[in-house]
């Protein structure tokens, strides 16, 4: 159990010192994210005090958007020299690479957040007014939603010769009911309004991380194995 | 080897059945079923609605239990049926969506609302469509049969969840407009109208059936005459 961590934080201290090498992911995503934003500042007036309604959903637009970029690389990267089949054939559990993608990937979503999110509420003039503590628990709970389907997806699309576009087709529906549960979640705790409303929402949000974190850890030896 | 039984016994009786049945169905439907009082004629296409929207969830359990069969011990065979049920599970989704929308144009005055069940198997559909997509990647069928029935499982534990989800989200926002059943009747409909709904329900999951192990015998043909090939080619090339 232990050595599976370890090996964990290996394989994710290794992609995460390789990405503050070359900061190529990360900047493509934040440049991405923000790009986003811009969109949609010209699809929704920011002037307009309607557009506060749009801001729980955006949140998790440009989190999606920008994450299925860095998603997209994380083991089509292990691709080049054969990285991957060295990683398989190394004397380390297969859900640790799992583990170790997970929090790399986690790490980098959530950085990308913290630069999009400012400017997100900077762009479209909003006031922050709800409860910091609600905000970052169920962005925390949402995004390691999300990064744990996505990472599994991705592995299992890296498979493909047309991975980037497979990716978004698998992992989209099924991140259906967390974002329903997420933007949900969102507005209540934004809003600061009937908190027991988000809590509820988060108590989803849970269920589905651990139930599909569960699954994922399972299977992912299936697909080591199948690739 | 693959083996290959072109008119198997039981294919004949499904045949055999399906045939009168499909007959007496539409008999039913349209001729001795009583027209509703409110709607009219439009509520006979709720007969196929429902059956089609239920084969299209019973194909997709199919897909989840050869995907855990297939993971398992992969065979050929199962993975061909998890294959050919998801094929005709699109087909069923789609046909339960479409006459979902003409019926609710006619009877909602909406072609689309977003009620839990309408969400639920748009996304069913979806899944189903990527999970067709998985398949359709080039390698080894060893390889594909364990990354497809991994998709097929997470798709599996995915559509329950979706349904929670979205009635959630529904009932804390606005009540349920169209009342607990499809059937806006509830429990008050009339015992020939659901003698005729079982009837047809059970007419098209005997024609899935049927559908299920043709396509299956078409697919196991499709890999002898690939085998086939490829022995001739190995042959003159030597």
């Amino acid at each position: 159990m232990i050595t599976i961590l370890t090996d964990a934080l290996t394989i994710a201290a290794k992609d995460l010192r390789n990405e503050f090498k070359t900061k190529q992911t990360f900047s493509m995503m934040a440049i991405f994210a923000v790009l986003v934003i811009l969109v949609f500042s010209f699809a929704f007036d920011p002037t307009n005090n309607a557009v506060k309604a749009v801001i729980p959903g955006l949140v998790w637009v440009i989190t999606i958007f920008a994450g299925i970029l860095g998603l997209n690389r994380s083991f089509t990267s292990e691709l080049e020299n054969d990285c991957l089949t060295g990683l398989r054939s190394g004397p380390i559990d297969a859900t640790s690479i799992y583990l170790g993608k997970v929090l790399a990937n986690f790490t980098i979503v959530t950085l990308v957040q913290i630069i999009s999110i400012p400017v997100l509420f900077i762009l479209f003039n909003y006031r922050f007014t709800g409860s910091y503590f609600w905000f970052i628990l169920i962005l925390f709970a949402g995004t390691l939603g999300f990064i744990i389907v996505g990472t599994f997806l991705s592995a299992l699309s890296a498979n493909a010769k047309n991975s980037e576009m497979l990716l978004p087709v698998l992992l989209l529906p099924l991140l259906s009911p967390l974002m329903i549960a997420a933007v949900q979640a969102m507005r209540a705790a934004l809003e600061n309004e009937n908190l027991e409303n988000a809590v509820s929402w988060l108590q989803l949000m849970s269920a589905y991380d651990l139930l599909f974190f569960a699954a994922c850890l399972l299977l992912f030896e299936f697909i080591m194995e199948g690739s | 080897m693959i083996k290959i039984n072109n008119s198997g016994p039981i294919d004949r009786v499904l045949f055999y059945i399906l045939v009168p049945a499909f007959l007496i169905n539409l008999y039913l439907i349209f001729v001795w079923s009583p027209v509703e009082k409110v709607m009219g004629d439009v509520q006979k296409i709720f007969y196929f609605h429902v059956g089609s929207a239920w084969v299209a969830f019973l194909a997709f359990c199919v897909v989840g239990f050869y995907s855990v069969l297939t993971l398992i011990k992969p065979k050929m065979e199962r993975f061909i049926y998890a294959g050919i049920s998801a094929e005709i599970g699109v087909l069923f989704t789609t046909l339960a969506l479409l006459t979902g929308m003409i019926w609710g144009r006619a009877s909602w005055n909406t072609w689309w609302t977003w009620e839990p069940r309408l969400i639920t198997t748009l996304i069913l559909w979806f899944i189903y469509v990527a999970y067709l997509f998985v398949r359709k990647m080039e390698g080894s069928w060893e390889k594909i049969a364990k990354l497809s029935s991994v998709f097929g499982i997470i798709g599996v534990i995915n559509v329950p969840i979706v349904f929670m989800a979205t009635r959630w989200w529904n009932t804390k926002l606005h009540p349920v407009v169209f009342g607990e059943g499809k059937d806006q009747t509830g429990g008050g409909m009339e015992p020939e109208m659901l003698a005729t709904m079982f009837f047809s329900i059970f007419t098209i999951t005997v024609l899935y059936v049927f559908l299920l192990r043709k396509g299956a015998q078409i697919e196991k043909m499709r890999e002898v005459i690939k085998k086939a090939k490829t022995n001739i080619i190995n042959k003159i090339a030597s």
